[in-house]
């Protein structure tokens, strides 16, 4: 890396003490490029084992990379913190503005440890950190206001991030969010539960840093070359329907999971798909910073007060594919205005959108079976494609109001062990699926993968793959191929670059990329981060208890069948087998 | 002569592409040194502004500058004659739109060149070059009373 690269300098914040301090650590971004394997090293320095997630002791840790700022889609931060949810490593990868704000602001990675006892948001603007009293903006109910406060208060218009939490984060709900940018997540393992233990509200960060390249003229050549590949068809698929463009596919070959998956096949999908909601409700496009595919899609909602006639609200909510699956097909809705009204919900709120899906279809399907009743519920009678129950749930969670929603607070496994439907509570390890059931490999995949995501490994485009060419994948084959997906991302994700530019940042584009940034690397070193990043995420893994031979997943993906037929008992524990040999292997 | 125009705001997506061509230009990297601004208008769901130099055929900002060093360019907006510039910042404060952004490394004004580097970026035809007269300050005004303006300056 350059000499006089800022990308070295570690913010390190302590909200105990409300003191901070700026390290230069030139081994961190030197060796690993920065993201993903950069913050596994910070998360593995800074958290004592055994931490506990929603104790100071904690750090949330984030990143950016090397080719932040310099190229497009390199637009990614990556946050590493201990999982409330899971107990084990928390990995979130969140957009916006984020990354372009942090490596503006002249840093590579930003540490936040300690607690605050009163709310506090904490400010950063270039080398000046602030300590803002947050207690106005705390208890708010709708994130989006906050946001709003926090915006007029602070500089950077324009070129600032604003992360922050809502009530489900201020609650401490094990799977809350952090949102960025309004439309923009760190979602799933509980980032914002994390920022809530440590009564931080928000962060904000901006900066006016010039960022050094090697050669402005080859610099600029390289940059050429990247940018026309972002305006290539490579990228139109997101472009055009977003995410959402994978529903009406996932649907037509059965791995939409359904009601529970009760089914991977819903029958009027067509209405939340890509092109349905393109065509009645999209109200605007837009893009994260240096990110020229704007691939954020968002619905306008337009809905009459009844008591008042002529007196409507337009609302702005945005969409995603796993979104629409979690809180559209597996709850039975394919009415777009229920999923919105029911997605803004979760928005304003701060919670992950996917976890909260996956518990809500827990709930009704164990209340069709009489396993809860109204009583457990308040009187919330939860249907299958009805909205305004769901969204009396969410409050009730994010409320804890009962000890029903409090076992929901904790995640469909909890939720089923306590109440019964084990077999049915959609959770793998401790984590609720992903939107796809299109076979072993998916499952397998999300199972195993080191940040546990299902982008982690993408098996649902190995099962994808073996549909369309009808060979399925022997075990041993799918684990390495998953293994092999996974160490070349974690490549992708220490340099922060979105992975929807997979197809453009080759390995030879990469190298010729980092050369701009004054990194002398091969195809070959690559590869060896790819390794090394992977083996640094297993080893916090393992460190702090993860079991490989201890996974749990729920009995209904073996009833119900998948895009690739009904999935055999037998191939999948071999599979398992294979898999837990592939990620322990060096 | 060409000149830069914001076509049309609506289709901005906020990807700043834009911003980092522009700084480009100076053979940099940096979201502050772009003579573009691109901020959400309140708030990301109501989509973007735009803020580029409306390459002013009288521009306020040339006229406080007490140094002279906003020459006037042909076809609309000003050079910055920065060795000429003392970084008062009037310029700055004369611009409505907030066009004229500023260079903390050496404390001078950052104003749009027209050269179209931008445009050439934006993949949603939010920005473009345009050649011929739109309505400005001297619209109506004949050969002989412009020239007595320019001569004004």
């Amino acid at each position: 890396m350059l000499p006089n690269d800022p990308l070295a300098d570690v913010l390190y914040v302590d909200l105990s003490k409300r003191s901070f301090r700026v390290e230069r650590r030139e081994d961190l971004f030197a060796d690993d490029l920065g993201g993903a394997g950069a913050g596994i090293r910070l998360l593995a320095e800074t958290c004592p084992p055994g931490a506990d997630p929603l104790g100071p002791d904690n750090p949330i840790v984030l990143t950016v990379g090397a080719l932040t700022g310099l190229f497009p889609l390199a637009s990614k931060t990556v946050a590493m913190f201990k999982s409330p949810h899971t107990g084990n490593l928390g990995e979130s990868h969140g957009g916006g503005r984020s990354a372009i704000a942090i490596r503006s602001a002249g840093l590579g990675a930003i540490v936040i440890t300690g607690a605050s006892v009163s709310p506090v948001w904490i400010a950063v603007h270039g080398r000046d950190v602030h300590f803002r009293d947050a207690d106005t903006v705390w208890g708010m109910t709708s994130l989006f206001t906050a946001g709003r406060v926090i915006r007029a208060n602070e500089p950077g218009a324009g070129v600032r991030c604003i992360m922050r939490i809502g009530r489900a984060g201020e609650e401490m709900v094990p799977y809350a969010c952090v949102t960025t940018e309004t439309y923009r997540h760190f979602g799933r393992l509980g980032l914002g539960a994390v920022f809530g233990s440590k009564k931080l509200k928000a962060l904000v960060v901006s900066g006016d840093a010039v960022i050094p390249t090697a050669d402005p003229k080859v610099y600029k050549r390289v940059y050429k070359e990247i940018f026309d590949a972002t305006q290539s068809d490579v990228m139109r698929k997101y472009h055009d329907l977003g995410t959402a463009e994978n529903i009406t596919p996932l649907n037509a070959i059965k791995g939409l999971p359904t009601r529970n998956l009760l089914s991977g096949h819903l029958p009027d999908a067509e209405r939340i798909s890509g092109e349905g909601l393109a065509e009645h409700y999209l109200g605007r496009r837009v893009a994260c910073a240096h990110c020229p595919v704007g691939c954020i899609h968002i619905a306008a909602l337009r809905e009459p007060y009844s008591d008042d006639p002529y007196f409507y609200k337009t609302r702005m909510i945005g969409y995603d594919y796993e979104p629409i699956f979690a809180l559209g097909s597996l709850l039975g809705i394919g009415n777009p205005e229920a999923y919105l009204r029911l997605m803004d919900t979760v928005e304003a709120v701060g919670l992950d959108c996917m976890s909260t899906g996956v518990v809500l279809a827990w709930a009704t399907e164990a209340m069709e079976r009489g396993l809860v009743s109204e009583r457990d519920t308040g009187g919330v009678q939860l249907v299958w494609g009805d909205d305004g129950p769901y969204r009396a749930a969410v409050y009730g969670i994010v409320a804890g109001e009962n000890d029903f929603y409090r076992a929901l607070r904790k995640g469909a496994a909890y939720a089923a062990a306590q109440y019964g439907g084990e077999d049915f509570a959609l959770s793998f390890a401790g984590h609720e699926m992903a939107g796809y059931h299109t076979g072993a490999a998916a499952h397998i995949g999300f199972l195993f993968g080191a940040r546990h995501s299902h982008l982690d490994n993408a098996g649902y485009s190995l099962d994808q793959k073996a549909l369309k060419s009808g060979e399925p994948v022997a075990p041993e084959a799918m684990a390495k191929a998953l293994v092999a997906e996974e160490r070349w991302r974690q490549v992708l994700s220490s340099l922060v670059v979105c992975f929807f530019a997979r197809g453009i940042y080759t390995p030879d584009v990469i190298c010729r990329a980092l050369a701009c940034a004054g990194y002398d690397v091969t195809p070959g070193d690559l590869e060896a981060i790819g390794r090394r990043v992977f083996r640094a995420k297993y080893d916090f893994k393992l460190r702090e208890g993860f079991d490989p031979s201890a996974v749990t997943f729920p009995e209904r993906i073996f009833q119900t069948p998948s895009a690739t037929g009904r999935i055999d008992r037998d191939g999948f524990a071999k599979a398992l087998e294979a898999m837990r040999a592939e990620v322990l292997a060096d | 002569m060409t000149r830069l125009d914001v076509l049309d705001t609506e289709r901005c997506v906020g990807c700043q592409c834009c911003m980092f061509a522009c700084a480009r230009r100076l053979d940099v990297v940096s979201l502050g040194l772009s003579c573009i601004g691109v901020r959400s208008a309140g708030g990301i769901s109501r989509g973007f502004r735009v803020v580029v130099c409306r390459a002013c055929e009288d521009p306020p900002c040339a006229k406080v500058c007490p140094e002279d060093a906003l020459r006037l360019r042909k076809g609309g907006g000003v050079i910055v004659l920065t060795d000429k510039c003392i970084g008062c910042g009037l310029c700055q404060q004369a611009c409505v739109v907030g066009a004229v952004f500023w260079d903390h490394r050496v404390n001078k004004p950052l104003i749009c060149v027209q050269c179209g580097q931008c445009a050439r970026h934006c993949p949603y035809g939010v920005l473009g070059l345009t050649k011929g007269d739109r309505p400005g300050a001297l619209a109506g005004a004949s050969t002989a009373e412009k020239k007595a303006a320019d001569a004004a300056q």
